[in-house]
């Protein structure tokens, strides 16, 4: 895993006694909430409905387990004794004190970690695919190039005001698992005819308010031009982005009032100019930075595990979890386990101090020390060797860690919605959690196959309903709460944006709806291998629309 | 007949970010000791006292808010404010419960 270098160590630590000193001053009041504020967002200190709120950078959704270990001490020292993973692979905790604050920030750094850029208008945290690395499918691990670029936006002077917040996703594999397609830049590694590794390069993708695809701006770019590439990018987007109206002041807005040919153009201009300057990457420091990605020293393994096979045989729980949870690794003899943080009745994202800990000592024992973050608000172990698996389900069991859930109805994604933001219109867990409880048959979610409902308390979509199968949104309506349901929606290589199904439902009537919805998909899909988005845009909305309103 | 709507000022405490509420005494965590405000000029000088603890570093965030009296208790008027003064309703994953009273 990438260490943090001299520089690093020395900055971040800077950085933690500047804002010990800016909160003491605040404290002392010889700064005022106005001046503070962008310090402390800076530092990723938001103010929620009850509480602080501090959200922690996780680059590329990839932790150790001395990392995760760490965040459950802090979990239990300074808040009430768990953390939320979110859709943005970061951790936020919803309860600290702003005087505790820079000890938090001082025990992140002890394990190079910190809230640096997680907040404003700025390059955010760089999301990757969670099976980076690992993945059967992938071409290349596309973690180097991820951190190649979180080192060369951090602290970026060109690229601190921007006219608004800027999400960078990559990917190595053609599926895609880390919604690139949503984000204003998305890099997927591929290979040319040659050989060569490049990427494909999507601009302008967003969900918010105005929700975009991104544009596919380049079919291949080489390696060495990713950093003069992203840069021509920023600038364009810094020049011509609009800072009049926060609404319109996404890349995804500028992107598509002046239209994909017109930014490409600008684009490319500013790229030539820049292409051979002091941005090209020079191959030795892409192969440096990348074996710090190094895949861990696997055991010679045969593909088939006579233990998982027995175990798959003899106790169901466990078979129905590997269906579900396990997915196929790059190497022979290893597979990758989703560790779901759904559990029905339970809240999304949330992780106790307590499991996080077992999952750091899983993680060791059984993957590497490492841990991944997914945007889908589960954790990963990504190298388990398959003999393994059963033991490594029946620990998970244990901690309450073994819902055999991953990519099905209940595994559903929610924002903190109401229960926390000051944002928000309505409430998403709850709703999260009724939904999950209605759904919660686990012969019938299997029946019902992979199904992605994806709710957001707000139009700021953070729980990415806009990219939800079944998408659910969260309004007020003179004073109640009131959801918004679309259909039709992905976040993956089909991206799509989901439409509005008709007049929204209350918080009572939201779930027997969504239920509706499921059960006229089981009913007239093609058959069980007709998937729930595919047998949606076979059918338009015409047979849900009737399952909700009655006959036109 | 509908049950009068008063007014309570609230805000978040500086240090740690917990909602209190303006009582004659100074902040309070409890809604019940908070002062009710019947009428604007009340409020307005309610929001002045409040306005003036937050220029003085103690509390950030001023607003009023709309509660009415049930029974013995005071309950604010819209959902976000009910949430903000009992937690989050759907718990959290440690244990679902009423946010710790410091
Ligand atoms: S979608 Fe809205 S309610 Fe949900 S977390 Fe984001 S801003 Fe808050």
């Amino acid at each position: 895993m990438y260490r943090y270098d001299e520089f690093d160590r020395a900055f971040v630590a800077e950085r933690v006694a500047q804002f010990r000193d800016q909160v003491a001053r605040r404290l002392a009041g010889e700064i005022s909430e106005e001046q503070f504020k962008p310090l402390r967002l800076q530092n990723g200190v938001y103010l929620q409905l009850h509480s602080y709120m501090l959200r922690i950078a996780i680059p590329y959704g990839t932790l150790s387990s001395r990392q995760m270990r760490a965040l459950a001490g802090i979990g239990r020292r300074f808040d009430k004794g768990y953390g939320h993973f979110t859709t943005r692979q970061n951790l936020q905790y919803h309860w600290p004190a702003l005087v505790d604050v820079p000890d938090i920030l001082a025990a992140l750094a002890e394990v190079e970690m910190h809230c640096i850029q997680t907040s404003g208008n700025c390059i955010r945290n760089v999301t990757a695919d969670h099976f980076a690395g690992v993945a059967a499918d992938e071409i290349c691990d596309p973690r180097p190039y991820a951190e190649i670029l979180r080192q060369w936006s951090s602290l970026h002077p060109e690229f601190l005001f921007l006219p608004r917040k800027f999400k960078v996703a990559v990917t190595g594999a053609p599926s895609d698992r880390a919604a690139l397609r949503f984000h204003d830049i998305g890099y997927e590694v591929k290979r040319d005819a040659s050989g060569a590794l490049g990427f494909a390069v999507f601009v302008g993708g967003g969900m918010g308010r105005t929700p975009m695809i991104a544009r596919k701006l380049r079919d291949f770019l080489p390696e060495a031009d990713l950093l003069a590439y992203t840069e021509a990018i920023l600038r364009v987007y810094n020049l011509h982005g609009r800072r009049d109206n926060k609404y319109k002041a996404r890349l995804k807005i500028l992107v598509h009032e002046a239209g994909p040919e017109a930014i490409r153009e600008e684009i490319e201009a500013e790229f030539a100019a820049i292409r051979e300057g002091v941005l090209r990457l020079p191959d030795e420091e892409v192969r440096r930075i990348a074996a710090y990605f190094a895949p861990p020293a696997y055991a010679r393994r045969p593909a088939r595990s006579a233990a998982f096979e027995a175990a798959l045989a003899a106790d169901p729980a466990f078979a129905r979890w590997a269906k579900n949870n396990v997915a196929p690794h790059k190497v022979a003899g290893h597979a990758i386990a989703t560790i779901s943080l759904k559990p029905v009745g339970g809240v999304p994202g949330d992780a106790t101090a307590d499991q996080m800990e077992t999952v750091a000592d899983l993680a060791e024992r059984y993957s590497f020390g490492e841990i991944r973050v997914s945007h889908e608000q589960n954790l990963v172990l990504p190298h388990v060797a398959r003999d393994d698996l059963p033991a490594l389900h029946r620990a998970l069991a244990d901690a309450g860690l073994a819902t055999a859930n991953a990519g099905l109805a209940t595994d559903i994604v929610a924002c903190p919605g109401l229960d926390y933001c000051t944002l928000a219109n309505a409430r998403s867990i709850p709703i999260a959690q009724r939904i999950a409880g209605r759904l919660a048959d686990a012969a019938r979610q299997q029946a019902v196959g992979p199904l992605k409902i994806r709710i957001s308390g707000c139009i700021n979509a953070c729980g990415h309903h806009h990219a939800g199968h079944i998408g659910i949104l969260g309004v007020d309506r003179k004073g109640e709460e009131f959801y918004q349901i679309t259909l039709g929606g992905s976040g993956a290589e089909d991206a799509a944006i989901g439409e509005i199904v008709g007049r929204g439902f209350s918080g009572e009537e939201v779930v027997g709806a969504v239920e509706a919805i499921v059960d006229t998909y089981v009913a007239k899909r093609a058959g069980p291998s007709e998937s729930f988005l595919a047998a949606y845009r076979r059918l338009g909305p015409a047979p849900f629309k009737e399952a909700l309103y009655g006959a036109a | 007949m509908p049950k009068p709507v008063l007014r309570v000022v609230t805000a978040n405490r500086l240090a740690d970010g917990r909602v209190v509420f303006l009582a004659g005494a100074g902040w309070t965590r409890a809604i019940g000791a908070a002062s009710l405000l019947s009428d604007p000029q009340a409020e307005a000088a309610a929001l002045a006292r409040a306005e003036a603890d937050a220029a003085a570093d103690r509390v950030v965030d001023v607003y009023a808010v709309e509660v009415v009296r049930e029974a013995a208790e005071i309950v604010p008027v819209r959902l976000r404010e009910r949430i903000r003064l009992t937690g989050p309703t759907a718990g959290n994953s440690v244990a679902p419960s009423a946010p710790r009273a410091s």
